[in-house]
């Protein structure tokens, strides 16, 4: 390692299993919620994007009594949430806010009550804890190819259908016109988007798993209009707000005040909301310029 | 079951109900369901972090609700609304976990703050829950005019003088206000249950907003009522009966909106009207 670089990489970052595991688990998580996030931000689903997450604690700690992975909980609970958000109607802008308020409360129930059986089975509390705010620190090698296989699944789903997806996400009306089954393509997006955020909420925690799906990509689509080149930079963004915020947090091991290092999730969050934040001062910077030619023109 | 312990959990409990009953039936209305997830889970941040800094816990809420409701209409106001709630709830949760991995909390009072616990009401914490209740109430009755205008029409509510910003403003600090009180008594999870299901099955009995809101404070009442007794006979988690009980009185009320709509076009037509086709908007 170059010597200038040594009072900003701690000695031992990159030899070290855990930090390798999270750079790539990171990584990849990142590029997946990248891809679907752009979709997510155009759709008007953050909620459902975060809730998710969430909803996904029922299946983990139901796994957890059954005794399974909670990866497979998380997965099967979160396939069966996006179904009945489907059903209330998460189609219509106004009955979405509901369909996914609705499944959430319930979920959320049923939690409390996995959670219940959890601590008096086998009193571990830390389940809520670990769900929430998990870290990806403690994440063992042997999940990396079940990540990397479900990254790809809700990766390939919504690559297969690009164009269909776009023009469904930028007007229903006109995707109708065209003869494209929007129920079908709805569908198929949640589907990516259980796959994606059980991945990411099972592996990073979900505050991690809603900011990396809805913060790159809001930010990249303020800096460009086309969906593709969107998709590209929330990846980027999501990679290098994760690398660095497991730096940051391998750094910080040594920190104020009890020396058992700063949460990756907190790094990880404040880098995405201070880029996001800067991606809006550049906007505002530009419909001001744009304003004052179009005054001047009218002057 | 009525013994003096638990007089305070039926009457804090009570309170949190009518107040979510009120407070819950414009969520739906207006449809920031998102906001009332976010600022409770954001506000059980403020929690963890005011107990690291040896702060009551109902001043950490309150901070932390109040400052994610004014962060939340500050960035909607340029961005999405969906995105602006989704980045804010984030960021204070990022703020509980740096809050919670420098405290040396245990575990079961993390769990009582996201899931509640009502049994553990005392009397001494009963009066700022029935204080902060009552000025929640008065607050939505104070703007009851047009805050109802201007989450139904919102163009036409601010031709009219009735700015949308202000309003937005106004209502996310009920919400606000709302979460500091409930969230020691039902959980920061819970409470989002109670703010959603009873509103939004009352919605689908009556059009009527003054009748649609009392139905809600009553559906609400009853749910947390039967929550209460199911889990003392039980000994299972409360939030579990409210969030069950929530989602079944949703899916009676849709039942019976289909149910009703079903017979009426009967009537008219002699026979079962097959359903329009779907509408598809977005």
């Amino acid at each position: 390692m170059p010597g200038f670089l040594s009072p900003l990489i701690e000695p031992g970052f990159f030899s070290n299993l855990p930090v390798q595991t999270a750079l790539v688990v990171g990584g990849v998580v990142a590029v997946v919620s990248g891809i679907v996030g752009t979709f997510t931000v155009m759709r008007g689903q953050s909620f459902a994007g975060h809730s998710l997450a969430d909803i996904g604690t029922a299946g983990g700690s139901a796994a957890f009594v059954l005794g399974i992975s909670p990866l497979f909980g998380f997965v099967a609970m979160n396939l069966m949430a996006a179904g009945v958000m489907e059903w209330i109607g998460i189609r219509r802008p106004r009955g979405r806010d509901l369909a996914t308020g609705i499944v959430l409360g319930a979920a959320l129930g049923l939690a409390a009550l996995f959670l219940y059986l959890d601590t008096t089975a086998s009193s571990t509390t830390g389940a809520t804890v670990n769900v929430l705010f998990g870290s990806i620190f403690t994440l063992p090698a042997s999940m990396v190819p079940f990540i990397a296989i479900f990254s790809v699944v809700a990766a390939g789903i919504v690559l297969v259908m690009y164009r269909p997806l776009i023009l469904t996400s930028v007007s229903a009306d006109l995707a109708i016109a065209q003869g494209i089954r929007v129920r079908l393509v709805g569908i198929g997006y949640l589907v990516a988007l259980a796959l994606a955020v059980s991945l990411s909420a099972v592996t990073i925690g979900a505050i991690l798993s809603t900011a990396l799906l809805i913060g790159p990509a809001a930010t990249a689509l303020r800096i460009t209009n086309r969906t593709g080149r969107a998709a590209v930079i929330a990846a980027g963004i999501g990679i290098i707000a994760t690398w660095l915020g497991v730096l940051l947090a391998y750094d910080s091991y040594y920190w104020f005040p009890n020396g058992g290092g700063w949460p990756v999730s907190f790094f990880v969050v404040t880098l995405i909301f201070l880029v996001y934040l800067l991606s809006q001062l550049r906007f505002r910077g530009h419909s001001a310029a744009r304003r004052r030619s179009t005054a001047a023109q009218a002057g | 079951m009525f013994s003096d312990l638990m007089l305070n959990a039926w009457g804090s409990a009570s309170i949190v109900a009518i107040v979510a009953g009120v407070v819950g039936f414009f969520i739906v209305l207006r449809g920031s369901a998102f906001a009332a997830h976010a600022l409770p889970n954001g506000a059980f941040a403020g929690a963890a972090g005011a107990s690291l800094i040896g702060v009551d816990a109902i001043v950490g809420l309150a901070v932390f609700s109040v400052l994610g409701a004014l962060t939340i209409a500050g960035l909607g106001r340029r961005a999405r609304h969906d995105v602006a709630t989704a980045l804010v709830i984030v960021l204070m949760l990022g703020l509980g976990s740096l809050f919670l991995s420098m405290a040396t909390e245990y575990a079961p009072e993390i769990y009582s703050l996201l899931f509640g616990e009502v049994l553990g009401v005392s009397s001494s914490e009963l009066v700022p829950i029935a204080v902060i209740g009552v000025v929640c109430i008065a607050a939505v009755f104070l703007v009851y005019r047009p805050l109802l205008f201007s989450s139904v029409m919102p163009e036409v509510a601010e031709a009219r003088g009735v700015g949308r910003g202000r309003m937005e403003v106004v209502f996310l600090l009920v919400v606000a206000l709302t979460t500091t009180m409930a969230v020691p008594v039902v959980g920061a999870l819970l409470i989002f249950s109670l703010l959603i299901s009873p509103a939004a099955a009352a919605r689908s009995f009556t059009d009527r907003p003054f009748t649609a809101m009392g139905l809600s404070v009553l559906i609400a009442l009853g749910t947390v009522w039967s929550a209460i007794a199911l889990a003392y006979l039980s000994n299972l988690p409360i939030g579990f009966f409210v969030g069950s009980i929530g989602a079944g009185t949703y899916a009676v009320g849709r039942g019976w909106s289909a149910w009703r709509r079903n017979r009426r076009s009967s009537r008219r037509t002699g026979q079962t009207r097959p359903r329009p086709a779907q509408v598809q908007t977005s």
